[in-house]
Protein backbone atom coordinates (compact mmCIF):
# COMPACT_ATOMS: atom_id res chain seq x y z
CA UNK A 1 0.00 0.00 0.00
CA UNK A 2 2.46 2.50 1.12
CA UNK A 3 4.90 1.18 -1.62
CA UNK A 4 2.17 2.37 -4.71
CA UNK A 5 1.38 5.37 -3.15
CA UNK A 6 4.78 6.15 -3.05
CA UNK A 7 5.15 5.57 -7.01
CA UNK A 8 2.65 7.89 -7.26
CA UNK A 9 2.05 11.65 -7.00
CA UNK A 10 0.51 13.33 -4.04
CA UNK A 11 -2.96 13.79 -4.42
CA UNK A 12 -2.79 17.80 -4.61
CA UNK A 13 0.33 17.48 -7.46
CA UNK A 14 -2.38 14.93 -9.49
CA UNK A 15 -5.16 17.72 -8.79
CA UNK A 16 -3.05 20.39 -10.16
CA UNK A 17 -1.47 18.37 -13.36
CA UNK A 18 -4.95 17.87 -14.57
CA UNK A 19 -6.49 21.18 -14.26
CA UNK A 20 -3.35 22.99 -15.82
CA UNK A 21 -3.07 19.83 -18.66
CA UNK A 22 -6.88 19.99 -19.11
CA UNK A 23 -7.14 24.09 -19.02
CA UNK A 24 -4.41 24.19 -21.58
CA UNK A 25 -6.39 21.60 -23.92
CA UNK A 26 -9.95 23.10 -23.07
CA UNK A 27 -8.02 27.10 -24.15
CA UNK A 28 -6.54 25.81 -27.30
CA UNK A 29 -8.58 23.39 -28.14
CA UNK A 30 -12.36 23.35 -27.12
CA UNK A 31 -12.60 26.78 -26.73
CA UNK A 32 -11.97 27.02 -30.72
CA UNK A 33 -13.42 24.35 -31.80
CA UNK A 34 -16.95 25.51 -30.11
CA UNK A 35 -16.01 29.05 -31.59
CA UNK A 36 -16.64 27.77 -34.70
CA UNK A 37 -19.94 26.34 -34.58
CA UNK A 38 -20.95 29.33 -31.93
CA UNK A 39 -19.97 31.91 -34.39
CA UNK A 40 -21.62 30.03 -37.59
CA UNK A 41 -24.99 29.95 -36.00
CA UNK A 42 -24.21 33.74 -34.68
CA UNK A 43 -27.66 34.83 -36.41
CA UNK A 44 -29.32 31.33 -36.36
CA UNK A 45 -30.11 28.87 -38.75
CA UNK A 46 -31.57 30.69 -41.92
CA UNK A 47 -28.85 32.66 -42.08
CA UNK A 48 -26.37 29.87 -41.85
CA UNK A 49 -28.40 27.97 -44.48
CA UNK A 50 -28.39 30.64 -46.73
CA UNK A 51 -24.81 30.94 -46.50
CA UNK A 52 -24.33 27.51 -47.33
CA UNK A 53 -26.54 27.76 -50.52
CA UNK A 54 -24.35 30.45 -52.10
CA UNK A 55 -23.34 29.75 -55.30
CA UNK A 56 -19.44 30.54 -54.78
CA UNK A 57 -19.61 28.07 -51.33
CA UNK A 58 -21.07 25.15 -53.23
CA UNK A 59 -18.60 25.47 -55.98
CA UNK A 60 -16.08 26.07 -53.39
CA UNK A 61 -16.81 22.71 -52.02
CA UNK A 62 -17.26 20.81 -55.06
CA UNK A 63 -13.67 21.98 -56.13
CA UNK A 64 -12.43 20.78 -52.11
CA UNK A 65 -13.76 17.40 -52.94
CA UNK A 66 -12.74 17.22 -56.67
CA UNK A 67 -9.62 17.86 -55.46
CA UNK A 68 -9.25 15.30 -52.96
CA UNK A 69 -10.80 12.79 -55.38
CA UNK A 70 -7.62 13.45 -57.69
CA UNK A 71 -5.03 13.45 -55.29
CA UNK A 72 -5.69 10.66 -52.68
CA UNK A 73 -6.09 6.94 -55.63
CA UNK A 74 -2.77 8.58 -56.42
CA UNK A 75 -0.98 8.59 -53.28
CA UNK A 76 -2.70 5.18 -51.98
CA UNK A 77 -0.87 3.58 -55.66
CA UNK A 78 2.03 5.09 -54.46
CA UNK A 79 1.67 4.48 -50.91
CA UNK A 80 1.34 0.74 -51.14
CA UNK A 81 4.54 0.69 -53.79
CA UNK A 82 6.73 2.39 -52.00
CA UNK A 83 6.15 0.87 -48.58
CA UNK A 84 6.41 -2.92 -50.67
CA UNK A 85 9.76 -1.82 -52.05
CA UNK A 86 10.81 -0.45 -49.03
CA UNK A 87 9.39 -3.15 -46.52
CA UNK A 88 9.85 -6.17 -47.79
CA UNK A 89 12.94 -5.68 -49.70
CA UNK A 90 16.69 -4.56 -48.87
CA UNK A 91 18.53 -2.38 -51.23
CA UNK A 92 20.94 0.17 -51.23
CA UNK A 93 20.09 4.04 -50.23
CA UNK A 94 16.78 2.37 -48.09
CA UNK A 95 17.42 5.24 -45.63
CA UNK A 96 18.03 7.87 -47.93
CA UNK A 97 14.51 7.01 -49.86
CA UNK A 98 13.12 6.90 -46.64
CA UNK A 99 14.24 10.42 -46.18
CA UNK A 100 13.09 11.86 -49.34
CA UNK A 101 9.49 10.65 -48.81
CA UNK A 102 9.34 12.68 -45.72
CA UNK A 103 10.71 15.42 -47.44
CA UNK A 104 7.00 17.15 -47.82
CA UNK A 105 6.74 17.11 -44.31
CA UNK A 106 9.49 19.37 -44.01
CA UNK A 107 8.59 21.73 -46.28
CA UNK A 108 6.28 25.21 -46.26
CA UNK A 109 3.47 24.70 -47.82
CA UNK A 110 3.99 28.22 -49.29
CA UNK A 111 7.05 26.81 -50.56
CA UNK A 112 5.46 23.75 -52.23
CA UNK A 113 2.88 26.34 -53.87
CA UNK A 114 5.91 28.54 -55.44
CA UNK A 115 8.04 25.42 -56.92
CA UNK A 116 4.76 24.71 -59.28
CA UNK A 117 5.21 28.28 -60.30
CA UNK A 118 8.45 27.79 -60.95
CA UNK A 119 8.02 25.08 -63.23
CA UNK A 120 4.61 25.98 -65.11
CA UNK A 121 4.09 29.94 -64.13
CA UNK A 122 4.20 32.39 -66.81
CA UNK A 123 7.84 33.15 -66.60
CA UNK A 124 8.60 29.26 -65.60
CA UNK A 125 10.80 26.73 -67.02
CA UNK A 126 7.81 24.94 -68.89
CA UNK A 127 5.77 28.54 -69.03
CA UNK A 128 6.53 29.54 -72.64
CA UNK A 129 5.65 25.95 -74.16
CA UNK A 130 2.39 25.51 -72.00
CA UNK A 131 1.84 29.17 -73.21
CA UNK A 132 1.78 27.84 -76.09
CA UNK A 133 -0.36 24.97 -76.33
CA UNK A 134 -2.68 26.67 -74.45
CA UNK A 135 -2.72 24.30 -71.50
CA UNK A 136 -2.96 26.28 -68.38
CA UNK A 137 -1.74 24.42 -65.16
CA UNK A 138 -0.88 27.62 -62.74
CA UNK A 139 -4.05 29.75 -61.88
CA UNK A 140 -5.85 26.64 -62.57
CA UNK A 141 -6.96 23.21 -61.21
CA UNK A 142 -4.23 21.12 -62.75
CA UNK A 143 -1.41 23.32 -60.11
CA UNK A 144 -3.89 22.59 -57.56
CA UNK A 145 -3.79 19.60 -57.69
CA UNK A 146 -0.22 19.30 -58.15
CA UNK A 147 0.38 21.61 -55.07
CA UNK A 148 -1.75 19.30 -53.14
CA UNK A 149 -0.34 15.89 -54.11
CA UNK A 150 2.90 17.39 -53.29
CA UNK A 151 1.97 17.90 -49.85
CA UNK A 152 0.09 14.71 -49.00
CA UNK A 153 2.63 13.03 -50.75
CA UNK A 154 4.22 11.61 -47.51
CA UNK A 155 0.76 9.75 -45.28
CA UNK A 156 0.18 7.16 -46.91
CA UNK A 157 3.69 5.55 -47.33
CA UNK A 158 4.70 6.33 -43.87
CA UNK A 159 1.59 4.63 -42.21
CA UNK A 160 2.28 2.01 -44.31
CA UNK A 161 5.99 1.40 -44.24
CA UNK A 162 6.58 0.82 -40.14
CA UNK A 163 2.88 -1.71 -40.74
CA UNK A 164 4.29 -3.64 -43.29
CA UNK A 165 7.97 -3.69 -41.58
CA UNK A 166 6.43 -5.28 -38.86
CA UNK A 167 4.36 -7.69 -40.50
CA UNK A 168 7.03 -9.15 -42.25
CA UNK A 169 7.28 -11.42 -45.59
CA UNK A 170 6.50 -15.09 -44.27
CA UNK A 171 3.24 -14.76 -45.21
CA UNK A 172 3.80 -13.70 -48.69
CA UNK A 173 6.32 -15.95 -48.99
CA UNK A 174 4.11 -18.61 -47.94
CA UNK A 175 1.38 -17.58 -50.81
CA UNK A 176 4.05 -17.46 -53.46
CA UNK A 177 5.85 -20.83 -52.61
CA UNK A 178 1.85 -22.41 -52.77
CA UNK A 179 1.90 -21.20 -56.34
CA UNK A 180 -0.19 -17.90 -55.93
CA UNK A 181 0.53 -15.53 -58.34
CA UNK A 182 1.51 -11.65 -57.85
CA UNK A 183 -1.92 -10.44 -58.10
CA UNK A 184 -3.24 -12.91 -55.91
CA UNK A 185 -0.79 -12.55 -53.29
CA UNK A 186 -1.42 -9.00 -53.11
CA UNK A 187 -5.05 -9.22 -53.30
CA UNK A 188 -6.04 -12.11 -50.58
CA UNK A 189 -2.58 -11.69 -47.99
CA UNK A 190 -0.97 -8.51 -48.40
CA UNK A 191 -4.39 -6.14 -48.45
CA UNK A 192 -6.23 -8.07 -45.49
CA UNK A 193 -3.48 -7.15 -43.61
CA UNK A 194 -2.52 -3.36 -44.62
CA UNK A 195 -6.10 -2.88 -44.76
CA UNK A 196 -7.06 -0.79 -41.69
CA UNK A 197 -3.07 1.07 -41.86
CA UNK A 198 -3.90 2.06 -45.81
CA UNK A 199 -7.23 3.33 -44.31
CA UNK A 200 -5.66 5.34 -41.63
CA UNK A 201 -3.59 6.94 -44.15
CA UNK A 202 -6.48 7.72 -46.62
CA UNK A 203 -7.94 9.61 -43.34
CA UNK A 204 -5.16 11.58 -42.75
CA UNK A 205 -4.18 12.47 -46.10
CA UNK A 206 -7.97 13.19 -47.09
CA UNK A 207 -7.89 15.85 -44.01
CA UNK A 208 -4.66 17.12 -44.98
CA UNK A 209 -5.92 17.11 -48.93
CA UNK A 210 -9.49 18.99 -48.09
CA UNK A 211 -7.86 21.48 -45.65
CA UNK A 212 -4.67 22.40 -47.27
CA UNK A 213 -4.52 26.70 -47.23
CA UNK A 214 -1.18 27.63 -48.21
CA UNK A 215 0.45 25.51 -51.06
CA UNK A 216 -3.28 26.04 -52.91
CA UNK A 217 -3.15 29.16 -52.33
CA UNK A 218 -0.29 30.08 -54.16
CA UNK A 219 -1.07 28.43 -57.24
CA UNK A 220 -4.83 28.89 -57.16
CA UNK A 221 -5.31 32.71 -58.54
CA UNK A 222 -8.16 33.31 -56.60
CA UNK A 223 -10.84 32.70 -59.17
CA UNK A 224 -14.26 33.01 -57.52
CA UNK A 225 -16.58 30.00 -58.69
CA UNK A 226 -13.63 28.42 -60.57
CA UNK A 227 -10.35 28.05 -58.40
CA UNK A 228 -11.37 28.36 -55.10
CA UNK A 229 -11.48 25.43 -52.55
CA UNK A 230 -13.63 25.56 -49.09
CA UNK A 231 -10.31 26.89 -47.13
CA UNK A 232 -9.67 29.75 -49.78
CA UNK A 233 -13.14 30.57 -50.03
CA UNK A 234 -13.44 30.85 -45.78
CA UNK A 235 -10.27 33.49 -46.45
CA UNK A 236 -11.99 35.29 -48.86
CA UNK A 237 -15.51 36.07 -46.63
CA UNK A 238 -13.38 36.76 -43.83
CA UNK A 239 -11.55 39.45 -45.70
CA UNK A 240 -15.01 40.74 -46.70
CA UNK A 241 -16.33 41.14 -42.78
CA UNK A 242 -19.18 38.56 -43.42
CA UNK A 243 -18.41 36.63 -40.77
CA UNK A 244 -22.03 34.40 -41.43
CA UNK A 245 -20.98 33.50 -44.63
CA UNK A 246 -16.95 32.76 -43.68
CA UNK A 247 -17.70 30.76 -40.43
CA UNK A 248 -20.77 28.96 -42.41
CA UNK A 249 -17.96 27.38 -44.46
CA UNK A 250 -15.64 27.06 -41.81
CA UNK A 251 -18.21 24.85 -39.84
CA UNK A 252 -18.45 22.41 -42.90
CA UNK A 253 -14.58 22.07 -42.65
CA UNK A 254 -14.82 21.69 -38.79
CA UNK A 255 -17.42 18.81 -39.16
CA UNK A 256 -14.75 17.05 -41.34
CA UNK A 257 -12.31 17.80 -38.72
CA UNK A 258 -14.62 15.97 -36.31
CA UNK A 259 -15.39 13.47 -38.85
CA UNK A 260 -11.81 12.92 -39.34
CA UNK A 261 -10.93 12.51 -35.73
CA UNK A 262 -13.82 9.90 -34.89
CA UNK A 263 -13.03 7.72 -38.30
CA UNK A 264 -9.33 7.82 -37.15
CA UNK A 265 -10.40 6.94 -33.59
CA UNK A 266 -12.22 3.86 -34.68
CA UNK A 267 -9.09 2.84 -37.34
CA UNK A 268 -6.76 2.99 -34.37
CA UNK A 269 -9.22 0.72 -32.36
CA UNK A 270 -9.63 -1.51 -34.91
CA UNK A 271 -5.79 -1.84 -35.77
CA UNK A 272 -5.04 -1.71 -31.18
CA UNK A 273 -7.42 -5.12 -31.44
CA UNK A 274 -5.97 -6.69 -33.73
CA UNK A 275 -2.63 -6.19 -33.02
CA UNK A 276 -3.70 -7.74 -29.67
CA UNK A 277 -5.53 -11.07 -31.36
CA UNK A 278 -2.41 -11.64 -33.45
CA UNK A 279 -0.22 -11.19 -30.19
CA UNK A 280 -2.38 -14.02 -28.12
CA UNK A 281 -2.21 -16.46 -31.38
CA UNK A 282 1.62 -16.01 -31.59
CA UNK A 283 2.04 -15.93 -27.64
CA UNK A 284 2.77 -19.56 -27.22
CA UNK A 285 4.81 -19.85 -30.22
CA UNK A 286 7.58 -16.81 -28.44
CA UNK A 287 7.39 -18.14 -25.17
CA UNK A 288 9.06 -22.12 -26.61
CA UNK B 1 23.20 -12.27 -57.92
CA UNK B 2 23.25 -14.39 -54.98
CA UNK B 3 20.29 -11.84 -53.19
CA UNK B 4 18.58 -12.22 -56.52
CA UNK B 5 17.71 -15.67 -56.22
CA UNK B 6 16.88 -15.37 -52.70
CA UNK B 7 14.02 -12.75 -53.51
CA UNK B 8 11.17 -15.17 -53.43
CA UNK B 9 8.68 -12.07 -53.71
CA UNK B 10 7.25 -10.24 -56.61
CA UNK B 11 7.13 -6.53 -57.79
CA UNK B 12 10.27 -5.10 -56.43
CA UNK B 13 11.62 -3.93 -60.27
CA UNK B 14 7.88 -2.86 -60.72
CA UNK B 15 7.18 -0.84 -56.83
CA UNK B 16 10.47 0.73 -56.41
CA UNK B 17 10.86 1.82 -60.17
CA UNK B 18 7.41 3.30 -59.73
CA UNK B 19 8.39 4.89 -56.26
CA UNK B 20 11.25 6.42 -57.79
CA UNK B 21 9.91 7.73 -61.13
CA UNK B 22 6.55 9.24 -58.57
CA UNK B 23 9.18 10.98 -56.16
CA UNK B 24 11.34 12.23 -58.89
CA UNK B 25 8.78 14.00 -61.05
CA UNK B 26 6.75 14.81 -57.90
CA UNK B 27 9.29 16.18 -55.31
CA UNK B 28 12.51 16.19 -56.29
CA UNK B 29 12.37 17.86 -59.83
CA UNK B 30 10.30 20.89 -58.88
CA UNK B 31 12.68 21.37 -55.89
CA UNK B 32 15.53 20.59 -57.79
CA UNK B 33 14.09 23.42 -60.46
CA UNK B 34 13.70 25.88 -57.74
CA UNK B 35 17.34 25.15 -56.43
CA UNK B 36 18.73 25.74 -60.23
CA UNK B 37 15.97 29.08 -60.85
CA UNK B 38 18.32 30.05 -57.26
CA UNK B 39 21.44 29.29 -58.60
CA UNK B 40 20.83 32.04 -61.63
CA UNK B 41 21.38 34.59 -58.24
CA UNK B 42 24.82 33.31 -56.92
CA UNK B 43 25.34 32.21 -53.34
CA UNK B 44 26.20 35.94 -52.49
CA UNK B 45 22.91 37.48 -53.78
CA UNK B 46 20.46 34.99 -52.56
CA UNK B 47 22.31 35.92 -48.92
CA UNK B 48 21.91 39.43 -49.29
CA UNK B 49 17.84 39.46 -49.87
CA UNK B 50 17.77 37.23 -46.74
CA UNK B 51 19.78 39.05 -44.54
CA UNK B 52 17.83 42.37 -46.03
CA UNK B 53 16.40 44.77 -43.34
CA UNK B 54 12.59 43.09 -43.87
CA UNK B 55 13.54 40.02 -44.56
CA UNK B 56 15.78 39.31 -41.55
CA UNK B 57 13.00 40.85 -39.26
CA UNK B 58 10.58 38.19 -41.03
CA UNK B 59 12.89 35.68 -40.15
CA UNK B 60 13.72 36.94 -36.66
CA UNK B 61 9.49 36.72 -36.27
CA UNK B 62 9.09 33.59 -37.92
CA UNK B 63 11.97 31.74 -35.35
CA UNK B 64 11.02 33.32 -32.34
CA UNK B 65 7.08 32.55 -32.46
CA UNK B 66 7.88 28.86 -33.88
CA UNK B 67 10.19 28.36 -30.96
CA UNK B 68 8.19 30.10 -28.08
CA UNK B 69 5.15 28.13 -29.48
CA UNK B 70 7.55 24.90 -29.44
CA UNK B 71 8.53 25.75 -25.95
CA UNK B 72 4.60 26.12 -24.41
CA UNK B 73 4.02 22.73 -26.33
CA UNK B 74 7.24 20.99 -24.45
CA UNK B 75 6.11 22.09 -21.29
CA UNK B 76 2.12 21.91 -21.31
CA UNK B 77 2.32 19.01 -23.93
CA UNK B 78 4.65 16.91 -20.95
CA UNK B 79 2.09 17.59 -18.66
CA UNK B 80 -1.27 16.90 -21.29
CA UNK B 81 0.91 13.03 -21.99
CA UNK B 82 1.23 12.25 -18.47
CA UNK B 83 -1.83 13.24 -16.83
CA UNK B 84 -3.85 11.09 -20.30
CA UNK B 85 -1.23 7.83 -19.64
CA UNK B 86 -1.07 8.29 -15.98
CA UNK B 87 -3.99 9.65 -14.51
CA UNK B 88 -8.07 8.13 -15.05
CA UNK B 89 -10.70 10.87 -15.20
CA UNK B 90 -13.91 11.04 -16.83
CA UNK B 91 -14.09 11.90 -20.84
CA UNK B 92 -10.27 10.41 -21.59
CA UNK B 93 -11.26 9.02 -24.43
CA UNK B 94 -12.74 12.02 -25.55
CA UNK B 95 -9.70 14.20 -24.50
CA UNK B 96 -6.93 11.69 -25.92
CA UNK B 97 -8.89 11.88 -29.49
CA UNK B 98 -9.32 16.16 -29.19
CA UNK B 99 -5.54 16.42 -28.97
CA UNK B 100 -5.06 15.50 -32.85
CA UNK B 101 -7.95 18.21 -33.96
CA UNK B 102 -5.06 20.42 -34.82
CA UNK B 103 -4.23 18.35 -37.62
CA UNK B 104 -7.44 17.49 -38.46
CA UNK B 105 -9.26 21.10 -38.60
CA UNK B 106 -7.94 22.92 -41.86
CA UNK B 107 -5.46 25.92 -40.78
CA UNK B 108 -7.18 28.48 -42.14
CA UNK B 109 -10.34 27.86 -40.39
CA UNK B 110 -7.96 28.16 -37.05
CA UNK B 111 -7.10 31.15 -38.00
CA UNK B 112 -10.31 32.68 -38.36
CA UNK B 113 -11.67 31.21 -35.14
CA UNK B 114 -8.48 32.31 -33.16
CA UNK B 115 -8.43 35.85 -34.58
CA UNK B 116 -12.27 36.17 -33.58
CA UNK B 117 -11.56 34.81 -29.99
CA UNK B 118 -8.61 37.54 -29.52
CA UNK B 119 -9.42 40.14 -31.37
CA UNK B 120 -10.49 43.09 -28.74
CA UNK B 121 -14.60 41.83 -28.48
CA UNK B 122 -13.87 38.10 -28.76
CA UNK B 123 -14.36 35.84 -25.79
CA UNK B 124 -10.43 36.04 -24.73
CA UNK B 125 -9.69 39.46 -25.99
CA UNK B 126 -11.96 41.37 -24.17
CA UNK B 127 -10.47 40.06 -20.91
CA UNK B 128 -7.00 40.40 -21.85
CA UNK B 129 -6.97 44.10 -23.50
CA UNK B 130 -8.06 45.35 -20.95
CA UNK B 131 -5.48 43.81 -18.77
CA UNK B 132 -2.72 45.45 -21.39
CA UNK B 133 -2.14 42.00 -23.51
CA UNK B 134 -2.77 42.83 -27.05
CA UNK B 135 -2.83 39.14 -28.41
CA UNK B 136 -5.20 39.66 -31.91
CA UNK B 137 -2.80 41.25 -34.69
CA UNK B 138 0.52 41.09 -32.79
CA UNK B 139 3.32 38.75 -32.62
CA UNK B 140 1.75 37.41 -29.62
CA UNK B 141 -0.99 35.84 -32.22
CA UNK B 142 1.51 34.34 -34.16
CA UNK B 143 2.75 32.32 -31.24
CA UNK B 144 -0.74 31.34 -30.31
CA UNK B 145 -1.58 30.15 -33.74
CA UNK B 146 1.54 28.21 -33.85
CA UNK B 147 0.95 26.87 -30.57
CA UNK B 148 -2.48 25.47 -31.54
CA UNK B 149 -1.18 24.35 -34.91
CA UNK B 150 1.61 22.49 -33.67
CA UNK B 151 -0.11 21.12 -29.86
CA UNK B 152 -0.04 17.14 -30.56
CA UNK B 153 3.35 16.86 -31.64
CA UNK B 154 5.00 16.93 -28.14
CA UNK B 155 2.17 15.00 -26.53
CA UNK B 156 1.93 12.30 -29.12
CA UNK B 157 5.57 11.41 -29.25
CA UNK B 158 5.58 11.55 -25.57
CA UNK B 159 2.31 8.88 -24.87
CA UNK B 160 3.97 5.77 -25.77
CA UNK B 161 7.27 6.50 -24.37
CA UNK B 162 6.01 7.01 -21.23
CA UNK B 163 3.45 4.48 -21.29
CA UNK B 164 6.75 2.14 -21.86
CA UNK B 165 9.02 3.26 -18.44
CA UNK B 166 8.65 0.21 -16.26
CA UNK B 167 6.85 0.45 -13.02
CA UNK B 168 9.11 -1.34 -11.64
CA UNK B 169 12.15 1.42 -11.94
CA UNK B 170 10.21 4.10 -10.02
CA UNK B 171 9.45 1.20 -7.10
CA UNK B 172 12.93 1.01 -7.29
CA UNK B 173 13.57 4.39 -7.06
CA UNK B 174 11.36 4.86 -4.10
CA UNK B 175 12.31 1.64 -2.25
CA UNK B 176 15.70 3.20 -2.23
CA UNK B 177 14.16 6.34 -0.71
CA UNK B 178 13.85 8.72 -3.56
CA UNK B 179 11.04 11.35 -3.20
CA UNK B 180 8.84 11.37 -5.79
CA UNK B 181 10.16 14.60 -7.37
CA UNK B 182 13.88 13.00 -7.08
CA UNK B 183 12.20 9.85 -9.11
CA UNK B 184 10.66 12.22 -11.57
CA UNK B 185 14.00 14.25 -12.26
CA UNK B 186 16.26 11.75 -11.98
CA UNK B 187 14.66 8.76 -13.67
CA UNK B 188 11.69 9.57 -15.46
CA UNK B 189 13.24 12.54 -16.89
CA UNK B 190 15.90 11.33 -18.28
CA UNK B 191 14.05 8.49 -19.55
CA UNK B 192 11.81 11.01 -21.70
CA UNK B 193 14.11 13.29 -22.54
CA UNK B 194 14.73 11.96 -25.85
CA UNK B 195 11.28 12.06 -27.02
CA UNK B 196 10.54 15.52 -25.56
CA UNK B 197 13.05 16.93 -27.93
CA UNK B 198 12.11 14.91 -30.62
CA UNK B 199 8.58 16.33 -30.16
CA UNK B 200 9.89 19.78 -29.94
CA UNK B 201 11.96 19.81 -32.49
CA UNK B 202 8.63 18.32 -34.70
CA UNK B 203 7.07 21.13 -33.91
CA UNK B 204 9.39 23.94 -34.33
CA UNK B 205 9.63 22.53 -38.31
CA UNK B 206 5.89 22.39 -38.61
CA UNK B 207 6.01 25.74 -37.00
CA UNK B 208 8.63 27.39 -39.05
CA UNK B 209 6.83 26.92 -42.41
CA UNK B 210 3.44 27.69 -40.91
CA UNK B 211 1.03 29.76 -43.22
CA UNK B 212 -2.50 29.83 -43.06
CA UNK B 213 -3.29 29.96 -39.25
CA UNK B 214 -1.13 32.71 -38.38
CA UNK B 215 -1.86 35.02 -41.57
CA UNK B 216 -5.33 35.87 -39.96
CA UNK B 217 -4.18 36.58 -36.48
CA UNK B 218 -0.57 38.18 -37.48
CA UNK B 219 -1.72 41.42 -38.76
CA UNK B 220 0.96 40.98 -40.73
CA UNK B 221 2.91 44.60 -40.19
CA UNK B 222 6.00 44.22 -42.38
CA UNK B 223 9.55 44.09 -39.48
CA UNK B 224 6.95 43.43 -36.78
CA UNK B 225 4.58 40.96 -37.23
CA UNK B 226 4.96 39.26 -41.33
CA UNK B 227 6.76 35.94 -41.36
CA UNK B 228 8.72 34.34 -43.71
CA UNK B 229 6.06 32.55 -45.89
CA UNK B 230 3.91 36.18 -45.98
CA UNK B 231 6.71 37.73 -47.48
CA UNK B 232 7.33 34.68 -49.93
CA UNK B 233 3.83 34.95 -50.97
CA UNK B 234 3.96 39.20 -51.33
CA UNK B 235 7.01 39.05 -53.29
CA UNK B 236 5.30 36.15 -55.39
CA UNK B 237 2.75 39.38 -56.04
CA UNK B 238 4.77 41.88 -56.63
CA UNK B 239 6.18 39.95 -59.52
CA UNK B 240 9.51 39.74 -57.31
CA UNK B 241 10.21 35.89 -58.67
CA UNK B 242 13.71 35.55 -57.91
CA UNK B 243 13.28 37.17 -54.28
CA UNK B 244 10.75 34.89 -53.41
CA UNK B 245 13.04 32.02 -54.52
CA UNK B 246 15.90 33.46 -52.77
CA UNK B 247 13.93 33.39 -49.48
CA UNK B 248 11.98 29.96 -50.40
CA UNK B 249 15.92 28.60 -51.34
CA UNK B 250 16.60 29.43 -47.56
CA UNK B 251 14.08 27.87 -46.13
CA UNK B 252 14.26 24.83 -47.66
CA UNK B 253 17.77 24.52 -47.02
CA UNK B 254 17.05 24.92 -43.13
CA UNK B 255 14.14 22.59 -43.38
CA UNK B 256 16.57 20.20 -44.63
CA UNK B 257 18.91 20.66 -42.10
CA UNK B 258 16.10 20.45 -39.47
CA UNK B 259 14.92 17.00 -41.29
CA UNK B 260 18.33 15.78 -40.66
CA UNK B 261 18.53 16.77 -36.92
CA UNK B 262 15.14 15.17 -36.00
CA UNK B 263 16.41 12.03 -38.13
CA UNK B 264 19.19 11.95 -35.99
CA UNK B 265 17.26 12.57 -32.69
CA UNK B 266 14.87 9.76 -33.32
CA UNK B 267 17.78 7.58 -33.96
CA UNK B 268 19.19 8.26 -30.27
CA UNK B 269 16.02 8.02 -28.75
CA UNK B 270 15.39 4.78 -30.43
CA UNK B 271 19.25 3.36 -29.87
CA UNK B 272 19.26 4.64 -26.19
CA UNK B 273 16.29 3.09 -25.87
CA UNK B 274 17.50 0.10 -27.97
CA UNK B 275 20.47 -0.53 -25.34
CA UNK B 276 18.23 -0.82 -22.48
CA UNK B 277 16.65 -3.99 -24.10
CA UNK B 278 17.40 -7.52 -23.16
CA UNK B 279 20.41 -8.69 -25.02
CA UNK B 280 18.54 -11.58 -27.12
CA UNK B 281 15.90 -8.84 -28.15
CA UNK B 282 18.50 -6.44 -29.35
CA UNK B 283 20.28 -9.14 -31.37
CA UNK B 284 16.98 -10.56 -32.71
CA UNK B 285 16.24 -6.92 -34.16
CA UNK B 286 19.65 -6.15 -35.04
CA UNK B 287 19.51 -9.29 -37.14
CA UNK B 288 16.09 -8.09 -38.34
CA UNK B 289 17.25 -4.91 -39.93
CA UNK B 290 20.48 -6.19 -41.76
CA UNK B 291 18.53 -8.84 -43.34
Amino acid sequence: MKLSRATQEPAWVRALLLAVGLGFLFLFLGLPLVAVFTEAFAQGWPAYAEALRDPETRSAIWLTVVIALAVLPCNVVFGVAAAWAIAKFDFKGKSLLITLIDLPFAVSPVVAGLIFILLFGAQGTFGPWLAEHEIKIIFAVPGMILATLFITFPFIARELIPLMQAQGKDEEEAAVSLGASGWQMFRRVTLPNIKWGLLYGVILANARAMGEFGAVSVVSGHIRGETNTLPLHVEILYNEYNAIGAFAAASVLALLALVTLVAKTVVEWRMKKETEMLSTVLAPEKTS
Amino acid sequence: MAARTHRVLPGFGLALGYTLVYLSLLILLPLGGMILKASDLGFAQIIDIALGERALAAFRVTFGASFLAAAVNAFFGLIVAWILVRYPFPGKRFVDALVDLPFALPTAVAGITLATIYAGNGWLGRFIEPLGFKVAYTPAGIVVALTFVTLPFVVRTLQPVIEDIEPEVEEAAATLGASRWQTFYRIIFPAIFPALLTGFALAFARAIGEFGSVIFIAGNLPLVSEIVPLLIISKLEQYDVLGATALAVVMLAISFVMLLGINGLQWWAANRHRNSEPPEAAAGKAKGDGE
